[in-house]
């Protein structure tokens, strides 16, 4: 009646290394195959549409990395570096600071209002670490009402930081219109800082030393959360709160400092793309970058160095897709449904995955055995 | 209307079903028939791999490998739905009804099938499930009032109520009173009556050899033997618990033994040496008050002492103020009144860190909820409690090489059964995230250590592991605070045990001859309703 139980064997570990690259391969999996699916499913649009999918990628390919064209797609990727900085930063502590466009838009008013004075005033290097300061400050300053609402209280931060962004770009635009109002023109708009009083450009090209930051940024942001206990506690407060109250984590403490930075780069982001390209604001600007940006949070795993392919794919996308879009007699919010094709197909990857349970790969079982994914079992 | 005598043709057949999680073969070729009629049991230690195969069967998990086929057919289970529509219903561990609903409307959520609520038929089938189960139920009652007995049978009858044929219950005896044990058996016996096959989860052999009319043994993920029904009716049952013993630990003689005594029913009062009453009040609560948000019952008024070298057990039904009393030594809640005192000194004031720097720790029973960090490794969940100190972590920067070093060290010592110490905690067994608990709570120097449900839904030679811990820690002059809805063990290893009833103490006992049956009487008298 009983089954012999010397056939028991003792657990069978694989090595380390292949489950290191069985999990890194799957993770490139599931970040890259959305982006593929979602530039074929675009195709099939495009030529629903009547149009050449293949010029119209070949145009973005032109206009986005060509000859110097790679250029323009790097200076576009330095503000998205650093708002995805301070939003990976956040979201790791499963926190969701909504309220980035208030928080940009508020630093960009406080450059661009400051900055044509300061510029003049000051040594120049000066000026750019006072404007970098006070952008950042603004930036931290705003996310500080919904951080103790919900530090105090627990009050959602969705809402909060929604309002108060609301709030702030109104705010901005006041700024615009009011103080910082260039009286030479009757445009809402604030002085424009000369060229040479911008962010000099790294040499030999075009790009502003804004890149730079934003790749320092990233690289802190980085370190931050892998490597200190910092990081750790707020990787626990994001994975499970309760364990982090059981652990004796101060959480009240916790969600006002990453709040804080989390703006504070935001606001970093305001600075480098207003000294480093634009020069001046005007009332209605709202580039809305932290929206188009956080499908690419996501779907670099909330990992800050992951996040760098990501923008620079979608800077190219965007440089090179206003002249394929032109090109195409398209509306350049083509793009956009682009970018949601991403998400959707992103979502289906990341449901199939998850069927799959706990980080095994969504590839079907013939393949994988195919392609040694999981070795195969007698 | 079946006879019990000639076995039905199978309802349900797993072949080959095999599962692998990264560095586990949590299921490895497992053969189950399931018949209707019949009560299936599946033993093993936790890690065995139970879960996992339940999980497949009721539509969690997917299997790697294998087939699965209903009446015959073959039949893939993709999702819990999937299952539900295949007539497989489960009734899990925790409770899965919500506490502010009814208990009808607990029902009627799980019904998809139309747009409209169906209340007066809901109603009927209620009645009809009730009467077919031999049970009573008000379905207007809050599920939130109903004892954990109730609850269960509300669970049961949710997982029938699409005339489900195959009926999971996993560890379902594990919240139950000796009472609700034996109202649980009979609802088996009327589910045998309707011809359904259960699959009954449980670390109890006794329960196996009394409800079980099939038994299947599970080791490290492969079948390690079986008992079938010819067997289970005809030998006696010493026989057959030597057999499942035998079968459940064939690596270790030295567990077997000590397995066996525990196994045995009869649970006596050993006298404890009594604990010096010169020595030193560790652990001090004065007239200490909480409340606690929700549903669930907050202390009022509790006044204890907890002396150097002393195990003390808090009795009570699950749900009368543990939670909170543990949260509140722990720090995790506020007291509203009174103070806590440790060695002397007022703590009531510090932050959970500050406490546990003092030497006071806390074994939460909440080990998945709260305990653990599921995503992170195993390694970095034994020093969660220490994030940033030295050696540790330098200037802030983790001292990887230092960490996963002491973090073998522990896995070791505590026997915690992990592939490697970077895997992450939730890949872990129930038992062995327990160890990585103890083994982070009890490593730099405990001194005083509330326990709660210490050995809840852990197998036998775990649960006989975590109890020599703790008599360990009060003999190396520490102290326990033991809270258990379990008086066995309380009997087993309290010095003194107390009643919570209803957010109060009622009662001290010393242990002794006689000391379970007082207890009994305090939680019967103090609880009445809960003592379902």
């Amino acid at each position: 009646m009983t089954v012999a139980d010397e056939a028991i064997a003792a657990p069978r570990p694989r090595p380390r290394r292949s489950l290191r690259a069985e999990r890194l391969l799957d993770v490139v999996i599931r970040s890259i195959v959305p982006v593929l699916l979602a530039l074929l499913a675009g195709a099939v649009l495009l030529a629903a549409l009547g149009r050449d999918p293949v010029t119209f990628y070949k145009n973005i390919w032109i206009g986005g990395v060509q000859g110097s064209a790679w250029q323009d797609s790097a200076i576009r990727m330095s503000p998205f570096l650093l708002i995805a900085a301070g939003l990976t930063l956040i979201f790791r502590a499963n926190i969701w600071n909504l309220g980035y466009n208030g928080q940009f838009l508020l630093g960009a008013a406080l450059v661009s209002g400051l900055g044509p004075h300061l510029v003049t005033d000051v040594p120049l290097w000066l000026a750019f670490v006072v404007l970098f300061l006070v952008a950042g400050a603004a930036g931290a300053l705003w996310t500080l009402v919904p951080a103790v609402l919900k530090a105090r209280y627990g009050t959602n931060e969705i809402i909060t930081t929604l309002m108060m962004s609301f709030i702030g770009i109104d705010i901005a635009s006041i700024l615009i219109k009011g103080p910082f109002h260039d009286p030479t023109t009757p445009l809402p708009q604030t002085a424009v800082i000369p060229l040479d009083k911008m962010l000099p450009s790294i040499p030999a090209t075009r790009i502003h030393i804004g890149l730079l930051v934003a790749f320092a940024a990233v690289l802190v942001v980085h370190w931050l959360l892998t490597r200190t206990s910092w990081g750790l506690r707020l990787q626990v407060m994001g994975a499970n709160p309760r364990a982090a109250r059981h652990f004796g984590i101060d959480l009240p403490r916790l969600i006002v400092v990453s709040f804080l930075a989390s703006g504070f780069l935001v606001g970093l982001a305001a600075c480098a793309d207003i000294m480093g390209l634009w020069g001046y604001i005007r009332t209605g600007w709202n580039p809305a970058y932290g929206d188009t940006i956080i499908p690419f949070v996501f779907l670099a795993r909330l990992n800050a160095l992951a996040v760098v392919p990501f923008v620079a794919f979608f800077s190219v996308l965007s440089t090179g897709g206003d002249l394929a879009a032109q090109q195409a007699n398209l509306p350049t919010d083509f793009l956009l449904v682009l970018v949601g094709l991403i998400l959707i197909f992103m979502t289906v990857i990341e449901f199939l995955g998850r069927q799959r349970d706990l980080g095994a790969s969504y590839v079907p079982a013939g393949l994988r055995t195919a392609f040694r994914l999981r070795r195969p079992r007698p | 209307m079946q006879t019990q005598a000639a076995p039905s043709p199978p309802l349900v057949e797993l072949r080959g079903i095999t599962k692998a999680f990264p560095g586990v073969l949590a299921n490895d070729h497992i053969d189950l028939t399931l018949r209707g009629g019949s009560v299936h049991c599946l033993l093993g230690e936790n890690g065995a791999g139970k879960s996992t195969l339940i999980g497949i069967l009721s539509g969690l998990t997917r299997p790697d490998e294998g087939t699965i086929t209903i009446d015959g057919v073959d039949a893939s289970i993709s999702s819990p739905r999937r299952a539900l529509e295949r007539g497989i219903g489960t009734v899990h561990q925790h409770s899965t009804l919500i506490p502010a609903l009814t208990v009808l409307e607990n029902l009627m959520l799980g019904d998809t099938r139309s747009l409209r609520l169906d209340e007066s038929a809901a109603r009927d089938r209620l009645r009809e499930l009730a009467r077919q189960l031999g049970i009573e139920i008000d379905p207007d009652a809050r599920a939130a009032d109903l004892a954990l007995g109730h609850q269960q049978q509300v669970e049961i009858v949710k997982a029938l109520w699409r005339g489900s044929r195959v009926l999971i219950l996993d560890e379902p005896t594990s919240m139950l009173t000796p009472q609700g044990v034996a109202e649980l058996a009979k609802v088996l016996a009327r589910l045998k009556e309707q011809g359904q096959a259960v699959i009954f989860i449980t670390h109890k052999l006794h329960e196996a050899l009394t409800l079980g009319d099939e038994v299947t043994i599970l080791r490290q993920g492969r079948i390690a033997g079986r008992i079938a029904r010819d067997a289970m009716r005809t030998k006696p049952h010493d026989e057959l618990r030597a057999e499942i013993v035998r079968m459940m630990f064939a690596e270790d003689p030295a567990a077997v033994a000590d397995v066996a005594e525990l196994q045995e029913e009869v649970v006596e009062a050993r006298a404890e040496p009594r604990v010096d009453p010169g020595a030193d009040v560790v652990l001090e609560l004065r007239h200490v008050t909480a409340q606690v948000e929700g549903t669930e019952r907050g202390i009022d008024d509790i006044t204890l002492e907890l002396r150097q070298g002393e195990i003390v057990g808090i009795a009570g039904m699950d749900g009368n103020g543990q939670r909170a009393l543990a949260e509140t030594i722990a720090g995790q809640r506020r007291a509203t009144h009174g103070d806590v005192l440790l060695f002397g000194a007022s703590i009531v004031k510090l932050p959970v860190s500050s406490r546990q720097k003092l030497g006071l720790r806390y074994v939460t029973d909440d080990r998945l909820g709260e305990g653990i960090v599921g995503i992170l490794s195993v390694g970095l969940n034994l020093f969660l409690k220490r994030v940033g100190e030295s050696p540790f972590w330098r200037h802030g920067r983790i001292q990887r090489a230092v960490l996963e070093g002491r973090a073998a060290e522990l896995v070791r010592e505590y026997d915690v059964r992990t592939p490697f110490v970077t895997t992450r905690a939730a890949t872990l067994s129930g038992g062995n995230i327990q160890k990585v608990l103890l083994a982070r709570e009890l490593s730099f120097e405990p001194k005083v250590v509330v326990f709660h449900k210490p050995t809840y839904g852990l197998d036998v030679k775990t649960t006989a592991t975590v109890r020599d811990l703790i008599r360990r820690l009060a003999a190396d002059g520490g102290a326990a605070l033991v809270i258990s809805t379990d008086l066995d063990e309380l009997v087993e290893i309290s010095n003194r045990i107390a009643v919570l009833s209803r957010g109060r103490l009622v009662g001290v006992v010393p242990n002794g001859p006689g000391a379970a049956e007082q207890v009994g009487e305090l939680m019967v008298g103090g609880a009445g309703l809960e003592a379902a």
